[in-house]
């Protein structure tokens, strides 16, 4: 290490560096994916789904139930490899599914009647505080612990320059990055991608080339909360706890990862997770973990005060007032 | 094959369509003649079902369409060429045209590839630029895409809403040649237009709007030729 | 001051209820919650200024309220070890408060509809996670536990110790901020807030300078919530960052959609209802956020002009299936 660097302040903070990029990286990908919720359903509707963190957190929740089951039923032989994709699946359907119902029932009769913001996002706040106490009230207030332990035993971890990174790490980011990469040759590739970006752009215009609009909506979605769903459930492998109120500020910094990559963009919600997983890492490593979530919110009023569309977006038309 | 009745068309409190009369018969090109705000637009929603009539009826082949969703009247032969051309500018055009053959996804392969043919065929500088973005392309270039587009479907009627907007004369005259071209190869075609000579020139009938009503409706050729009709009507609004 | 549709004679009944309930409540917990719903109308109309008036959807009010319960209390308990009077504190917690309303408001400018909800609600989160972290290096806050031991309100020797006491404080302010809410509606500045509320460009087209107005509608809002925030403080005795939870800012916002924004009258009921429908189904006080969580869904999706105004559906003019061009026919 260079002679500047060898003071005890300096040495402690470049100690960890390497090891707060790794959470930085996990976290930022997860962010990235539950953003993509955000983000697709702002694209297609111009409306911010309140509820998505929600979402996320029954995604979560959905995954606990499918462990504790296999535990109570004392299966052996837990591997991650097949236990995985057994707690994901469920969960990612079961948000989908949640998805599409919030949709046809709580915002579809008030986007249909007009330009007000005001209806679709106090019933997405309804719907937020709805399913929080529901949960709460069904699962009990107390948090729930993901026994990750049983699945990613702790030796299962490389070192690489000063950094440990843990087999789950690796497992996040790389089932979070398949997934972003499906979505995105799914939205690129596919007709049904070309109706999502059609329908996105000018919904009349891709009605009158025969989209049939209500169901292109209603798939982006499952789509986009089914990865919410996927978030949580990695998100509860991670911190190996999980409550009700996490889909809270979880939410929020998901919605901070959309904006900062310019919302309604695909690319950009993968890329504001990661910037905003590396960069409150960074923020933890220099000050008091305390204000940890206060750095995404500073982000989040910097980002939409200094450059609304984002990194990757472009110019909003404006849209109508309360 | 077309044929409006009576229809009456409000946009909110405003009645926009008073009482229209229209037909179009199979293998026509009939164009739809008026000024500003005389209600040529909605009479192409009103047929395509983006807005609903208040009253009166729209027939299509015989069968009523009024009231049915959009992506279900399109489905039975009917396209349109939006004013303003209206294409996906953050698609490319291969993407565009892709999305003209949406209502095709059930047809035989080989078919949808014929038809990407024909429209190179019609319009090579799209071939040239199928992988651009449609907003980089110039203003007669996504005229060609969103005319393009609309064959994409095989449609049997096409909806043209005024195709020469914004257009160079030089390129208003290829646009209407192809028009034409599209006619004969067995396309029924209804033109809304305010540059009403260019349109007369190709059409067989036309019909005058104003204010929501049909006022005159006679051959091309008598609308061209007389003239208090043509100052009155056409051109001078 | 008439409401639309409010008849003079009714009005007279209502204050007179008003004024003579504390004598006829069951007892004086009941009291304690006629106080509550005057100290939260107080609040309701003062979001209504921002929401309802200026059209500018705030999600973040409560920062206003904490603001002005934890400013309150630094002027007035043991915590600095000021005691300064009431009718000193409450000006100064009034007009500094006001000042945070600028401050926040003035990022918000040039913001729009979810946009500025969002960044409102982001400041209401921020300030709630500073009154529950500045307790170090320096004790500003008291941290997660509040500050306690806060002076009651007391003028000429006399100090305010029962509830009706404070009833009546809290309907005086009620007063004088409905009051105010018509007097301003009906002023430049309140169809300087119509205008911006209706459509903003046009506003702007017309001369009217919409940053001051949505400075002021930000300003004179928070200063209604510093007034609460002091009437919290002196009458709890305390305050702890848990009352300023981003609940309470859809709590507050909830009662001025429910009686219709802009309805004067009907915020005022919006705020009775939202707290004593809570005290008369105690026992379920758990399933209290659910129903309320459905009850912003139900009320949005079927009534979302609120259950007490009379107009139709504002703005919801009937749309064509696959939205409409504004392009000329």
């Amino acid at each position: 290490m260079p002679t500047w660097a060898k003071t005890d302040a300096v040495a402690d903070v470049l100690a960890i560096l390497p090891q707060q990029l790794v959470f930085g990286l996990a976290l930022g990908t997860v962010y990235g994916l539950v953003a993509l919720g955000y983000t697709m359903v702002y694209g297609i509707l111009f409306m911010i789904n309140f509820a998505h963190g929600e979402i996320f957190m029954i995604g979560a929740y959905v995954g606990w139930w499918v462990l504790a089951l296999l535990l109570r039923a004392q299966v052996g032989g837990l591997h991650p490899a097949w236990v995985l994709p057994l707690m994901l699946l469920p969960a990612m359907l079961f948000a989908g599914a949640l998805g599409v119902g919030l949709e046809r029932f709580a915002y579809r009769p008030l986007y249909l009647r007009g330009a007000t913001r005001l209806g679709p996002l106090i019933s997405a706040i309804g719907a937020s505080i709805f399913l929080q106490n529901a949960v709460m009230l069904t699962q009990g207030a107390r948090m729930k612990v993901y026994m990750t332990s049983l699945l990613f035993p702790r030796s299962w971890r490389i070192q690489i320059a000063g950094a440990s990174i843990s087999a789950l790490v690796i497992v996040m980011v790389v089932v979070a990055g398949l997934m972003m990469w499906g979505l995105h040759l799914l939205v690129q590739r596919t007709t049904l991608g070309r109706s999502i970006r059609a329908v996105a752009e000018d919904r009349e215009m891709a009605a009158i080339m025969g989209v049939n609009v209500r169901r292109v909506i209603a798939v982006t979605f499952f789509m986009g909360s089914a990865l919410g769903g996927a978030g949580g459930v990695l998100v509860g492998l991670y911190y190996t706890q999980i409550d009700f109120f996490m889909g809270y500020s979880a939410g929020l910094k998901a919605f901070t990862a959309a904006v900062l990559g310019g919302i309604g963009n695909i690319r950009g919600a993968m890329l504001g997770g990661l910037i905003l997983g590396l960069v409150e890492s960074l923020a933890v490593t220099f000050m008091n973990p305390a204000y940890k979530d206060v750095v995404a919110f500073v982000l989040l009023i910097v980002v939409l005060v200094v450059r609304p569309t984002g990194l990757l977006g472009e110019t909003v038309a404006a849209r109508a007032k309360v | 094959m077309l044929k409006l009745t009576d229809v009456v068309t409000h946009y909110g409190p405003l009645r926009v369509l008073k009482s229209v009369n229209l037909e179009v018969r199979a293998g026509e090109i009939v164009c739809l003649l008026g000024g500003n705000a005389s209600g040529k637009s909605t009479t192409m929603k009103t047929v395509l079902g983006v807005v609903r009539p208040t009253a009166g009826r729209v027939e299509f082949e015989g069968d009523r369409i009024d009231g049915l969703p959009t992506e279900v009247i399109v489905r039975r032969g009917i396209s349109l060429v939006p004013e303003a051309r209206r294409i996906f500018a953050r698609m490319t055009v291969w993407e565009n045209l892709a999305m003209g053959a949406f209502t095709r996804q059930k047809a035989p392969a080989g078919e949808v590839a014929e038809d990407f043919e024909r429209v190179w065929a019609l319009f090579p500088r799209l071939l040239e630029r199928q992988h651009q973005l449609g907003g980089t392309l110039s203003g007669g270039e996504q005229q060609m895409l969103a005319i393009g587009r609309a064959l994409m479907a095989r449609p049997r009627l096409l909806l043209m809403d005024e195709p020469s907007m914004g257009l160079a004369p030089v390129l208003v005259d290829q646009v209407f040649d192809i028009i034409q071209a599209i006619n004969r190869s067995g396309t029924t075609i209804l033109v809304v237009e305010q540059n009403a000579p260019v349109a007369l020139s190709i059409a067989s009938r036309g019909y005058v709007l104003q204010n929501g009503r049909i006022v005159i409706h006679d051959t091309a050729r008598t609308l061209l030729a007389t003239d208090s009709i043509r100052r009155a009507y056409l051109g001078e609004d | 001051m008439a409401e639309p549709g409010f008849p003079r004679w009714a009005a007279a009944v209502l204050g007179l209820v008003v004024l003579v309930a504390p004598l006829v409540a069951p007892n004086d917990y009941w009291i304690g919650v006629m106080a509550r719903i005057c100290l939260y109308a107080t609040l309701a109309l003062g979001l209504n200024i921002v929401v309802g008036f200026a059209g500018l959807l705030d999600l973040g009010y409560v920062a206003f309220f904490g603001i002005g319960s934890y400013l309150y209390t630094f002027l007035a308990s043991a915590h600095f070890g000021l005691h300064l009077p009431f009718l000193v504190t409450l000006p100064i917690v009034i007009v500094l408060t006001a000042c945070s309303g600028i401050l926040i408001g003035a990022p918000t400018l040039r913001l729009a509809g979810d946009y500025l909800a969002i960044v409102t609600l982001g400041f209401g989160e921020i300030t709630y996670l500073l009154l529950i972290n500045l307790d170090r290096p320096v004790n500003i806050t008291g941290g997660p536990s509040g500050i306690v031991g806060i002076d009651p309100p007391a003028v000429a020797g006399f100090a305010l110790s029962r509830n009706t006491h404070y009833y009546y404080l809290f309907l005086a302010a009620l007063a004088l901020t409905l009051l105010a809410s018509a007097r301003l509606r009906h002023s430049r500045i309140g169809w300087a807030w119509q205008a911006i509320r209706e459509d903003e460009l046009a506003a702007r087209a017309m001369g009217i300078n919409t940053t001051v107005a949505k400075l002021q509608a930000f300003a004179i809002g928070a200063s209604f919530a510093g007034i609460g925030g002091s009437f919290l403080a002196s009458w709890q005795r305390s305050v702890f960052p848990e009352n300023f939870l981003f609940t309470e800012s859809i709590n507050i916002l909830a009662m001025v959609i429910l009686g219709g924004m802009g309805n004067l009258l009907g915020v005022v009921a919006g705020a009775a209802l939202l707290v004593s429908i809570p005290e008369v189904f105690r026992d379920l006080q758990r399933y209290r956020l659910l129903a309320f969580g459905l009850m912003l869904m139900v009320l949005m999706v079927f009534r979302p002009q609120g259950l007490l105004s009379s107009e139709r559906r504002s703005q919801e003019e009937p749309e064509p299936e696959a939205g409409a061009e504004a392009s000329s026919a």
